[in-house]
């Protein structure tokens, strides 16, 4: 059968009939609509897309994608999406998580997933808090956190995603917000077309249990002076004016600099497709959290063989030499004898 | 007798050798090679490793003793062999850590050239036993393997510490002569697989020739023996563990079902073999996965399962524990899943090498909530085969996952096996929904994801990939047909009790119970599931020697049982049930029939003895 041209759509399409039932406000409407909105650009058809998630506020995404979707159990989504990517690389899956689904319960499935680059685009909901069991710490939550389970105060060191995907050595990261559709638009783009994990955390509101967690780097007047824009190929460079950059000193750090102290040359030249991850990892600890001055964009992007595309070459390659399997010699491959 | 090479030849009906050793001198290769040459000579066998849990335990101690015992016989058997007629020990631990198996009157064929003072303090023993009286009771042959192995070996040019190492060739050329196994077969086996290594192979070649020699020339007392070949059925037969068994079930399973094969498993032993075979399996489409750990592993293959292919995964006791709320997921996604459980002693990590039947239980009710599914066991190496294939089959037909139960005995044991002839396997395919089921109020064709097949009450297998059958399924509960989240009280009764019905359903499509009453006048069965069938089998034939009316029934359908069972239970004013836990299939029996089954337990890490199942049913007789 021969491949017809993908039929046009229109966000509409990609939308089902479910009754979208997150806290009015939550900033997953706006991830949702940015998603469903990118659909139509991607080429891809709507039979041919899997979203699969774990438990928790943003795990609820695949119910209102109208495509294939799975709605797993918590921690596990990415474990059964690499079973199907590997098993259907025809398909276009992605998975949807949260900072506790994929960073805790799920946090081993995560780390493996991205080491081993599967084909898949994750997308983590980081808002820093346990949304749908109302209100606990979540592992990105900051340190001394108040909440339900930590009344005096959280005593955890939180997670930096961004670096944890870094360390497990993932092919594509990324990091964009929920109040920039454009950029959210972008960066799934881009997470989608890289062949491989493309991992992508999203700084989400939630305005019920954590609300304005992210509000010192994200409100639209805070943007310029907090927000460093990472483009490959250009100087790391941000504020009102494009007044500071980010320098590496003699000492090897990362460090926010007035571009009129050092000189241009000096900014630090944004490199993401640099093999090597220790660049972009300075970068992801330029911010202790998302109070200070914080890159966005795309981190790092490399090519790296995916594992499905390698174990279905495999098996290709194993159908090619061997020939293809004949259930009566593989019967009497060991020592036989007749009676 | 006859006579053979001016030797009178005795002629046994059966023998049972245990071949022992430290795990360092090849005591599982060598009885393997006794093995093939017994199968090819005609016998029927079944064998059984007993080898430590540490891989490299230190050399000479009780904890490095690696066994391999062999009954070969010259007509159908099921076990391994209660007590070994003959005991080869290559050093004091293998004698010590084995001689309370032998019965008085049996034959230890010792190396005595390993019976030397460090390796007698290793063993524990304070005297040597070949010199205090103590093993008066039994034929002691003493024989200078070691040294007799060097002096063989020299023309190979092998060192003298690597030409040690072929001992193991020397103990089977000895024992081979005592029971006139014919030497070609080992000689010619050597050659190719030690083709690379022409040294190895010369002196495993003249350790062999030269233990085959000395038994002919030594005159062993009593031998050679011979035990004449078996009335097999005809065909081709191979040996086969458990293992291999369940792995080619599923590469055929898969042919079968027209389906890929997609095995994501993490390491565990007793089951790893069975991800070592469907590894070498590529070229049957098979993809293999090892996951990061038990919950990916059963999480992948459900992924894979929900795109079309035939997931499975493979592990013991522990691993089964991990993934306990994945079944339960694809309990409720209803997709078809298959999850092996190779059963090792337990709790938690217990006796990771040794046999065990005490998870039963778990299979049939370790889940939250109502979470019923199919379970099967497997009762011989070679049924593992049809095994898998009939979970697959139940799997697919009513999307559901299914546990397959084996254990570390079946999976580690072997018996030849008449190769079934692909042709008159069954076809299992069942293949995808592939358009709409229903028509909508408006009369427009829709698709409902949970609208039942009225016969099986399974729901539709639509795949991703199929246009006009997108969907969403997950683990919260779904509205009756449309499959739409509900938490509505009386729709979650009627799933309740739907899912329940579809496996409860699936006794109408399994055989009736395997009725084994010749006479048809015992008032005693016998009750079994999985790999207690040859001791069970064992120990009934020898009561009804004994003139006691007994019946027999083997369970492989575990969950639901086969449609009859409560009608063949009324039928015995006593049930006894050996099975080795401390009586799980027993509870299920009373719980469900009402009847006084009695278990017959034991949990010692090791198979029943026919001989203890025998004097169990005796005495629960006479009770």
């Amino acid at each position: 059968m021969s491949d017809v041209q993908v039929p046009l759509t229109t966000k509409k399409d990609w939308a089902s009939d479910q009754e979208v039932r997150w806290c009015p406000g939550c900033g997953d409407y706006s991830i949702l609509s940015a998603v469903q909105m990118l659909m139509p650009d991607l080429g891809m058809r709507r039979e041919k897309t899997v979203f699969i998630s774990g438990i928790g506020c943003s795990s609820r995404f695949p119910y209102y994608m109208n495509t294939y979707g799975l709605h797993s159990i918590h921690g596990r989504a990415l474990p059964m999406a690499t079973g199907l990517a590997v098993s259907r690389p025809d398909l276009d899956v992605w998975v949807v998580t949260g900072d506790g689904d994929a960073l805790s319960i799920g946090g081993n499935h995560l780390i493996h997933a991205l080491r081993r680059n599967v084909n898949l685009t994750i997308l983590l909901f980081n808002n820093q808090i346990y949304g749908l069991t109302k209100g606990q710490y979540s592992p990105t939550s900051e340190e001394g956190k108040v909440t339900k389970s930590t009344p005096f105060g959280s005593v955890d060191h939180p997670f930096n995603p961004v670096a944890l995907a870094l360390g497990a050595e993932a092919t594509f990261v990324a990091r964009t917000h929920d109040l920039d559709r454009t950029h959210m638009m972008e960066t799934f783009r881009r997470a989608h077309d890289h062949l491989g994990a493309g991992f992508v955390e999203i700084y989400q509101n939630c305005n019920v249990f954590n609300d304005g967690a992210f509000d010192k780097i994200t409100a639209r007047e805070a943007r310029p002076r907090m927000l460093i824009p990472l483009v490959h190929g250009r100087p790391v460079r941000f504020g009102a004016d494009n007044e500071l950059g980010v320098v590496v000193d003699a000492q090897g750090q990362a460090r926010i600099v007035a571009v009129a102290d050092v000189g241009e040359d000096a900014i630090l030249l944004h490199d993401e497709r640099r093999d090597d991850p220790g660049l972009a990892f300075l970068l992801s600890h330029l911010a202790r959290g998302p109070s200070e001055p914080t890159p966005i964009g795309v981190f790092r992007a490399v090519e790296r063989p995916d594992y499905g595309a390698l174990l279905n070459h495999q098996v290709v390659a194993a159908a090619e030499r061997l020939g293809p399997g004949d259930l009566s010699d593989l019967l009497a491959s060991g020592t036989t004898w007749q009676t | 007798m006859t006579e053979t090479a001016g030797h009178p030849l005795h002629e046994l009906e059966k023998v049972v050798i245990r071949f022992a050793g430290d795990s360092g001198d090849g005591m599982q290769l060598t009885g393997d090679r006794f093995s093939v040459s017994s199968a090819i000579f005609g016998n029927d066998l079944s064998t059984v490793p007993d080898y430590p849990a540490e891989i490299r335990a230190p050399a000479g101690t009780l904890a490095g003793v690696s066994a391999f015992q062999i009954h070969i016989s010259d007509h159908d058997i099921l076990t391994p062999g209660d007590s070994p007629n003959v005991l080869v020990a290559m050093n004091p631990a293998a004698l010590r850590a084995n001689l309370k198996d032998m019965a008085a009157g049996s034959t230890l064929i010792v190396n005595v050239d390993a019976f030397v003072d460090r390796n007698l303090a290793k063993a524990g023993y304070d005297e040597n036993p070949l010199a205090d009286g103590s093993l008066s009771g039994f034929t002691v042959f003493e024989v200078p393997m070691t040294s007799l192995t060097l002096e063989a070996a020299k023309p190979s040019g092998a060192k003298s510490r690597d030409a040690e190492r072929s001992k193991n060739f020397f103990a089977l050329g000895l024992v081979s002569w005592m029971y006139s196994r014919p030497a070609e077969l080992t000689l010619t086996w050597i050659e190719q697989k030690f083709a690379k290594a022409p040294t190895v192979a010369e002196a495993n070649t003249l350790a062999f020739k030269a233990g085959y020699n000395f038994g002919e020339t030594a005159e062993l007392v009593g031998g050679p023996f011979t035990v004449k070949a078996t009335a097999f059925k005809p065909g081709t037969y191979t040996s086969i563990s458990g293992n291999t068994a369940l792995a080619w079930g599923l590469v055929a399973a898969g042919q079968l079902a027209k389906l890929p094969v997609f095995l994501a498993s993490y390491p565990i032993t007793p089951a790893s073999d069975i991800l070592h075979e469907l590894s070498k399996r590529q070229n049957f489409g098979v993809r293999t996965m090892q996951a990061e750990d038990e919950i990916a592993a059963v999480g992948a293959a459900l992924g894979a399962a929900y795109g079309g292919h035939l997931g499975v995964t493979t592990t013991s006791g522990p691993g089964m524990d991990l993934k306990s709320e994945t079944v339960g997921l694809a309990i409720s996604l209803e997709l078809p899943l298959v999850v092996i459980d190779v059963q090792r002693g337990g709790p938690s990590t217990g006796l990771p090498t040794k046999t065990e039947q005490a998870d039963l239980l778990m299979a049939m009710y370790g889940r939250h909530g109502e979470a019923p599914l199919p379970i099967i066991a497997a009762r011989t190496p070679g049924h593992c085969f049809y095994a898998a294939i009939e979970a697959v089959r139940i799997a697919l037909k009513y999307r559901t996952p299914v546990i397959l139960l084996s254990d570390g005995y079946l999976a580690n044991s072997a018996e030849p096996w008449r190769l079934p002839r692909v042709d008159e396997l069954p076809d299992i395919s069942v293949g995808y929904a592939t358009g709409p089921n229903a028509t909508d109020a408006d009369g427009k064709d829709e698709f409902l994801p949970y609208l039942r097949d009225p016969e099986t009450l399974a729901r539709p297998w639509a795949v991703p990939g199929t246009a006009g059958l997108e969907h969403r399924v997950g683990g919260l509960e779904k509205a009756d047909r449309t499959g739409a989240i509900s938490y509505e009280g009386d729709n979650h009764e009627l799933m309740v009790r739907m899912r329940a019905a579809k496996i409860a359903g699936i006794a109408a499509d399994i055989p009736p119970l395997d009725l084994d009453d010749p006479g048809g006048d015992a008032d005693v069965l016998v009750l079994g599931w999985g790999s207690t069938y040859g001791s069970i089998v064992a120990a009934v034939e020898r009561l009804r020697r004994r003139g006691k009316k007994v019946a027999r029934a083997h369970l492989v359908h575990l969950n639901p049982f086969p449609a009859d069972l409560g009608d063949v239970l009324s039928r015995y004013r006593k049930v006894f049930v050996p099975e080795n836990n401390l009586g799980q299939l027993t509870a299920l029996i009373r719980a469900e029939f009402l009847v006084d089954a009695r278990a017959i337990t034991k949990v010692q890490g090791q198979r029943f003895l026919y001989s203890e199942i025998e004097a169990a049913v005796l005495a629960l007789m006479e009770a």
